[in-house]
């Protein structure tokens, strides 16, 4: 079966080749039949795609150690459904992934757009091939995820077990996806600076792809600070990693797209801006995909230094080059058609804040890439690390809150003092309520920024929901609907705009509680012995007992923690460290298991208000003087073992390491009867849980501006049905009007 | 006011408000900013009281009380630095990994010490297909 996927790779390449050529020549000449056959080759490309995919996954799924892929990323005894995920933990297959991903998006757009924009179309099927080619290429000729090997290791190195979380199934598909389909706007941009075909026709055919990047990007990355929440053992979620930043600044840029096209599509302006961003867009997802994959910054998430550095710096420079070149000659026509009315209007306010969006990329960019900055000028790296992020992103963080409840309230082209009145008394009452509430509290106020991003939440919070009301009045005023129904109506009539509303109230809800678990955070590391306890926070957490266990595949070390409260019973927490043996074979068998792979299991009682996050620590200094006694036995029974005849040694080593798994068992018996000081990380973090909540906020936001508009499922239902009636004109949006 | 003189003041502000964002982000990387330094370079450059990065692969480690000593190495000319560090350790250090940890020279025996909860770790690989074979 390698064999079959290798040829789908090399065949999939020579269909990028074809359907390059063909879109380019059916542009040049006008031929419509060539313009088909290029696109059709991009069906052609998925469908190979998915077979090479399917291939890949199979060998992971049925332990096909003849793969090498498989050999180093899984193993018999990996659970099926880290089996699966296994194929995206390797650089083989996650390339294969992105390809893959690339080609059903790309499909998925021309088959849509088929009808429409036939001058831009071909240039930009041309574009996305050439991102298919770039990357098949690489799985080709680089990273073969079909390499077999004639000797199969009798085992697999098995899948990271810092990998072995929920999240990590959804957490890659996710984040490529949105890279992939950053991709489709990027494409259709070149395709419309080409032809010069500026108006907003190529937004409107892409824009609801671009509004999928953006979702599926946040997600990605939210699932990724789940992940780090809860598996890494430190206790946060966002580390400002450039792996992290990689991410994020792609979603930043695309969140300023999606604003601003709604003002080329209004007003006919900022054509220059909206092509630049979302040029930058695509530009920005490749090089986060770069930067996961060559090393040349460190990071926590460590992506060995790789061969694949120049290649990617070659197509990020042609990317940017081409950019460039394309606006400076596209510049007469990307003029606007019309000028900004007045500062104090829902343009100007969409202007301020894709500035904000855009500052905000900018610095992420030019810390996470300082350290090579700093190199080149100086020839010493500099790094400047987290805290040099805050003082930029937090104030620019306030003025886009402010922003994001500013925007549904006040009107296009002018605003006037009625308006300003009628719309802005409620939210801001509520606001400056707040401020006098926190500052009553005590506490809130010694902590500036967080005081001021909770009165400006509010503010947005306060402001949707006035929107909201305000459209269900006026709803039920015409149809006399219920609550309820009136609600639902209204979201489904303008999906778009309420939708983006619901996603900026998830957005303040999100940097709330950003701003309440970093400034309120409260935090002790101890070395308890079982019976005693810390406090931090009002809470009492007590080590109740030890716990471990210990299989051929990992030791275990854990506590289990009473947390109290004024001598009331809070909750019960469990939290331990596995010990996963290294791969490498001149290690004592028995201390191999302190030297490879270590998890964390985090004891987490998650509340509205409060997370109580607690993690061990174990010293394993006790132990080390049995495990060097153990590793000496074994080396001695080992050497023994070889000198037999081979019958004998098989049935010795199976022997031996059976005498290993009861030496790991006493291990794990003596951390429990009879326990060492071990080390804890204690944490209470108030509002942690509004984050993710704020995140699903916003997705369900995402979810609803990006759901089809009625008429087109009802129209597809025509066609399929025969059904006659008047035929959709060659203009109607088939994605766009929503 | 004239149109295009409203629109040149406009522009004349935002580029004057990009500049200072830029000044300031600058200064800030170069003020705030601390070398990272290999092992070798640690040990020709580093002055006691002054903070570095160190950035290197873990060669040993060893616990003592709640401190961690280890040692880091130079990749390319094999020379190592030990570090004595207390604070969270990171779930995926270990020997062969590489880390960043912010250290100080204490006396004149070339002992370093990690300040509290600097340590980060490079993640294992997902990309790099691990050596091994079964245990």
């Amino acid at each position: 079966m390698a064999l079959v996927g290798r040829a789908m790779l090399i065949l999939g390449l020579g269909i990028c080749a074809y359907g390059i050529i063909a879109s380019l020549y059916g542009a040049a000449q006008g031929g419509p039949r060539w313009v088909d056959s290029g696109r059709r080759a991009v069906y052609a490309l998925a469908a190979v795609m998915t077979l090479a995919f399917v291939i890949l996954e199979a060998a992971f799924l049925r332990s096909d150690l003849t793969f090498n892929v498989v050999a180093g990323h899984s193993s018999t005894t990996t659970p099926t459904f880290y089996k699966a995920t296994a194929a995206w933990s390797s650089q083989e297959g996650s390339l294969l992934l992105w390809v893959w991903l690339l080609s059903l998006w790309s499909s998925l757009v021309l088959f849509l757009t088929r009808r429409r924009a036939r001058e831009i179309a071909p240039y930009a099927t041309a574009v996305l091939l050439g991102f298919a080619t770039f990357f098949t290429s690489l799985t080709v000729f680089f990273a073969n995820p079909f390499a077999t090997t004639a000797n199969p290791p009798s085992e697999g190195a098995g899948l990271n077990p810092l990998l072995r979380h929920a999240s990590m199934m959804f957490h890659p598909p996710m984040l490529y996806s949105g890279y992939t389909l950053l991709t489709v706007p990027f494409a259709f941009a070149i395709g419309a600076l080409i032809t010069g075909r500026l108006g907003a026709e190529w937004i409107q055919l892409t824009r609801r792809f671009a509004l999928a990047a953006w979702l599926f990007l946040g997600i990605g990355i939210l699932l990724g600070a789940r992940w780090s929440y809860t598996e890494l053992g430190w206790g946060g979620y966002w580390a400002w990693d450039p792996v992290e930043n990689a991410a994020l600044m792609p979603w930043l840029a695309c969140t300023a797209f999606i604003h601003s096209i709604m003002i080329q599509e209004k007003r006919g302006m900022l054509k220059v801006w909206n092509a630049s961003l979302i040029l930058a867009s695509g530009t920005l997802a490749v090089l986060g995909t770069f930067l996961v994959r060559s090393g040349i910054l460190d990071s926590i998430h460590a992506f060995g230094a790789s061969t694949l550095g120049v290649p990617f710096v070659i197509l990020i420079a042609a990317m940017v080059l081409g950019s460039v070149g394309l606006i400076v000659w596209r510049r007469a026509e990307l003029r606007s058609d019309s000028q900004l009315d007045s500062l104090l209007s829902r343009e100007a306010v969409f202007l301020f804040q894709n500035l904000v969006l855009v500052a905000m990329v900018f610095v992420i960019f030019w810390i996470t890439f300082f350290p090579l900055i700093s190199e080149a000028l100086t020839g010493t790296k500099v790094s400047v690390g987290p805290p040099a992020f805050r003082p930029f992103i937090v104030p620019l963080a306030l003025v886009l809150v402010l922003l994001s409840g500013v925007g549904p309230l006040i009107a296009w082209r002018r605003v006037t003092a009625a308006n300003l009145r009628r719309n802005f008394t409620l939210p801001v009452a509520s606001a400056l309520v707040t401020l006098v509430v926190l500052l009553l509290v005590g506490g809130v106020s010694e902590r500036p920024f967080a005081l001021i991003m909770f009165c400006l939440g509010t503010f947005v919070v306060v402001s949707v929901g006035q929107e909201f009301w305000r459209g269900v009045r006026a709803r039920r005023a015409t149809t006399h609907d219920a609550v309820p129904r009136a609600f639902v109506q209204l979201v489904r009539r303008n999906r778009r705009r309420y939708g983006g509303y619901i996603a900026h109230a998830g957005l303040a809800v999100l940097l709330i509680g950003v701003a309440a678990s970093s400034s309120f955070q409260h935090s002790h590391d101890v070395i308890l012995r079982p019976g005693q306890h810390a406090s931090v926070d009002g809470y009492t957490i007590r080590y109740v007992r030890p716990v471990a266990s210990a299989t051929a595949e990992k030791i275990s070390f854990g506590a289990v923690l009473d947390v109290s409260k004024g001598g009331r019973h809070v909750q019960t927490l469990t939290t331990t460290r596995g010990f996963y043996p290294a791969q490498d074979p001149t290690l004592g068998v028995v201390g191999r298991f302190f030297n490879g792979e270590e998890e964390s299991q985090v004891g987490l009682r998650a509340g509205l208000t409060k997370d109580i996050w607690t993690v061990i620590s174990p010293d394993l200094t006790p132990i080390q003087p049995l495990v060097n006694q153990g590793d000496q036995v074994f080396l001695k029974a080992m050497q023994a073992a070889a000198s037999l005849p081979p019958a004998q040694a098989r049935a010795q080593i199976t022997n031996l390491f059976t005498a290993r798994d009861a030496a790991i068992g006493a291990l794990a018996e003596r951390w429990v009867k009879h326990p060492w000081p071990s080390e804890f990380l204690l944490i209470i973090s108030p509002l942690v849980t509004w984050i993710w909540l704020g995140a699903m906020i916003i997705a369900i936001g995402g979810v609803i501006a990006l759901w089809p508009p009625r008429a087109f499922p009802r129209r597809r239902a025509a066609r399929v049905a025969g059904t006659t009636g008047p035929p959709a004109p060659a203009e109607v949006p088939e994605l766009a009007k929503v | 006011m004239d149109p295009s003189r409203k629109r040149a003041i406009r522009l004349t502000v935002a580029l004057t408000a990009a500049l200072l964002l830029a000044s300031a982000l600058v200064y800030t990387s170069f003020s705030a900013g601390r070398d990272e330094l290999t092992a070798s370079q640690l040990l020709k450059q580093a002055v006691p009281g002054k903070s570095y990065i160190l950035a290197g692969t873990v060669i040993s480690q060893q616990r003592e009380g709640d401190a961690l000593l280890f040692r880091v190495r130079d990749p390319k000319l094999h020379m190592s630095v030990p570090v004595r560090y207390t604070g969270i350790v990171p779930d995926p250090f270990a020997v062969g990994r590489g880390v960043l940890v912010t250290v100080h020279e204490q006396g004149a025996n070339t002992q370093f010490v990690g300040e509290q909860d600097s340590l980060t770790t490079k993640c294992p690989s997902k990309y790099q297909a691990a050596a091994g074979s079964s245990y």
